[in-house]
């Protein structure tokens, strides 16, 4: 059963290794640059759509709502083509962060307007009463109590990017799917590869689930 | 006298290890509208609720109309019977909640027509025309094609009224009515009630309006830590008092009766 | 961008594809949705059953779907199922089939919170007039979840429809398929883009605002 022999699954998976060991810290990598990028750019949108002057407002709308009503892997074409016609070159795998990150960050805006709107006017007004500017209100009252309620649709929309990662093998990026794509075109074991790659999919969106499961109970003290 | 329409003998129910019924035993006959006083957590509601079988319950025995309901004893043993059969008696008893709890996705009228009409199996025109006399009893013919949302809290406690007894139960329940109403809208439902007990409905009522109690029930039922100590006309319960727990709970309502 | 001179006239041409891929697009989205959501009532009262060992196998299946890609599950499903066995597919046939289990997994949730979030008074309030098990079901607890949930049914429309783009990676002819080909044809990157990007932006917002009115329609449950 644990057959290391070519034409086994665990042989051709040995073969592939190195193959599949890149792919797979491409993934991550892609993953992890998109979610960074997306959650910063994302707060700070989420602010804007929040406290800004309308005309500020106005355009972060317009920019999250387009972002959010286009499939990703258009938004990934339109990006990818759009510089490959200019003959600006930047490599698939950062065009493709700078796309899915674009999106990221409308998804994540959204949600930091949510949870901002969702705390009581009270506590604005507190803050105000013990003659906060609006800086420290927002940085040490409002946002604290706005991140434990984004941690679920943080969660969400991470594991979304994770596997919207995947659509950069359609425009080249040898991430893990492609890698495997690539290897079951040599040894034509589909079945076992593509579980085995979506078993890693799993593992990694997985531990995302439970490391915001875990920021959700530290943050639990935090109720009205 | 003729053989009460219910009867409670020695119910006992325990949550995990508290007991909050340690032993009730009630009578109610036809046409009685008894009323079940004392603090929060001296069992009335937590009864009501097993006399309508929500609730289970670990020993005694209730019985309608000289038949047992709830549970039955086969060898010996006794066994809750299936929920078919709980449905089926639940129909005859109506239960009035304190939150209305109406269903949200229906109109006042289908409200008191889902009942009549899935239960008792009527015919739709036969069931509406019923409901409608019913809202018309309660005051809300204006209201009837009303979804919950757009009715005042007594509004809708009295379309929760129409659906209990548009049924024709053989008793209804009516389990702290008014205690979610803004208080300027408790006299419409009490004055629902008022006309119900009058026209000889049978009612056990949950209730910490005195002023009702006293002009409305036939017999007062005082309730403390799960038994009941003390009942009797209200004029006899309220004038003399024979337990310190009975005293110092109607002190509450001091002025009420007189004293 | 200073020296890119559009022309649309590429675009005009071609309209009668892109709209054709926007319907095929639209379609798949629908006939997923309520499959989907035949699956997912079906999981959702599995899990929330007494009867206990039907909750693993749900929580596995949903759990599995929802951490997995969905372009990874196409692919898998189109060029697996033949290897399992199972002939005769055609690439829309086992799109369909992968958006379908796709859109289950999510409903499942959907309905799973809606049953849980309702409160109690409801199924007492059924119980108390008589009504039997199987009537509270049909006529409070299912009616009362339905308008629960339809917003978030609403998104995952909307969300399905996005994710048919996916299925240009195995040549279904919708919308961004179309849009490759004509990019790939007629290198008017951007008409062709701008395109297609507008078409699913409209798209969505009509889904969104016909939806809205369903549930205005449905507001009685608050």
């Amino acid at each position: 059963m644990f057959s290391f022999e070519r034409g086994t699954f665990l042989g051709e998976v040995w073969i592939a290794r190195f193959s599949l060991m890149n792919a797979m810290a491409t993934t991550v990598e892609l993953s992890f640059y998109i979610i960074v990028s997306g959650t910063l750019l994302g707060a700070l949108l989420g602010v804007v759509l929040v406290y800004a002057a309308w005309p500020f407002r106005l355009l972060v709308r317009v920019y999250v709502d387009v972002m959010r009503g286009i499939p990703v892997l258009v938004l990934i074409f339109f990006w990818f083509f759009g510089l490959a016609f200019f003959k600006i070159h930047v490599s698939a795998f950062w065009s493709g962060v700078m796309a899915i990150g674009a999106f990221c960050a409308a998804h994540m805006a959204e949600t930091v307007r949510g949870a901002i709107q969702s705390i009581p006017q009270g506590q604005t007004e507190a803050a105000k009463a013990i003659g906060m500017t609006f800086v420290p209100r927002l940085w040490y009252v409002i946002l604290p109590q706005a991140a434990r309620r984004v941690v679920p649709p943080w969660v969400n929309t991470a594991v979304e990017m994770v596997k919207a990662t995947t659509l950069l093998s359609i425009i080249g990026v040898v991430e893990l799917l492609l890698a495997t794509q690539q290897a079951v075109a040599r040894n034509y074991m589909i079945i076992e590869f593509y579980l085995a790659a979506a078993f890693c999919f799993f593992v990694i969106n997985f531990t995302l689930s439970q490391i915001g499961a875990y920021l959700e109970r530290r943050f639990a003290y935090m109720r009205y | 006298m003729p053989a009460p329409l219910l009867r409670a003998i020695d119910i006992h129910k325990s949550y995990d290890q508290t007991e909050v019924l340690k032993g009730i035993d009630l009578e109610v006959y036809q046409g009685q509208v008894v009323a079940l006083i004392g603090s929060s957590g001296s069992g009335k509601t937590t009864f009501l609720r097993c006399v309508n079988l929500l609730e289970e319950y670990q020993q005694g025995e209730i019985d309608l109309d000289g038949q047992p309901i709830g549970y039955r004893m086969a060898n010996g043993r006794r066994q809750r019977l299936s929920e078919r059969a709980v449905s089926a008696q639940r129909a005859r008893i109506g239960f009035v909640f304190q939150s209305f709890n109406l269903f949200p996705h229906m109109t006042a009228e289908q409200n008191v027509m889902l009942g009549l009409t899935k239960v008792r199996g009527m015919a739709s025109g036969e069931a509406r025309e019923r409901a409608r006399s019913w809202l018309d009893r309660v005051g809300l013919s204006q209201r009837r094609d009303h979804y919950p949302y757009q009715l005042s809290g007594g509004q809708q406690q009295r379309v929760a009224i129409a659906r209990a007894v548009a049924m024709e139960p053989r008793l209804v329940l009516f389990d702290e009515v008014t205690s979610a109403l803004d208080p300027e809208l408790v006299a419409e439902v009490l004055g629902v009630m008022q006309d119900l007990a009058k026209s000889g409905m049978t009612m056990i009522v949950v209730s910490h309006e005195m002023l009702f109690v006293r002009d409305v029930a036939d017999r007062v039922v005082f309730m403390d830590g799960g038994r009941i100590v003390q009942e009797g006309p209200p004029a006899q319960v309220f004038k003399n008092p024979e337990s310190e727990r009975l005293r110092a709970f109607l002190g509450r309502f001091h002025g009420l009766f007189g004293a | 961008m200073i020296a890119y001179q559009f022309n649309w006239s590429v675009i005009w041409r071609n309209m009668d594809a892109f709209l054709h891929g926007l319907a095929l697009g639209l379609g798949l989205a629908v006939v997923s949705l309520l499959l989907g959501c035949v699956i997912g009532l079906a999981c959702a009262f599995a899990r929330t059953s007494r009867i206990k060992w039907l909750d693993w196998p749900v929580w596995l299946y949903v759990e599995f779907i929802r951490n997995t890609p969905l372009l990874l599950l196409i692919i898998f499903v189109y060029f697996g199922l033949p290897q399992m066995g199972v002939y005769g597919l055609d690439k829309i046939e086992s799109f369909v089939l992968t958006l379908t289990l796709y859109a289950g997994a999510y409903m499942c949730e959907v309905f799973r919170t809606g049953l849980a979030s309702m409160p109690n008074q409801y199924r007492e309030a059924a119980k108390a007039i008589g009504l039997t098990p199987w009537q509270r079901q049909r006529y409070v607890v299912l009616p009362v979840m339905f308008r629960i949930t339809l917003p978030a049914v609403s998104n995952n429309l909307i969300s399905l429809f996005k994710d048919t783009s996916l299925a240009a990676a195995i040549a279904v002819p919708e919308l961004t398929f179309t849009a490759r080909q004509v990019n790939a044809n007629t290198f008017r990157v951007f008409e062709v883009w701008i395109t297609a990007s507008v078409l699913y932006l409209a798209a969505s917002y009509v889904i969104a605002f016909g939806l809205r009115q369903v549930e205005r329609r449905y507001a009685s449950v608050r």
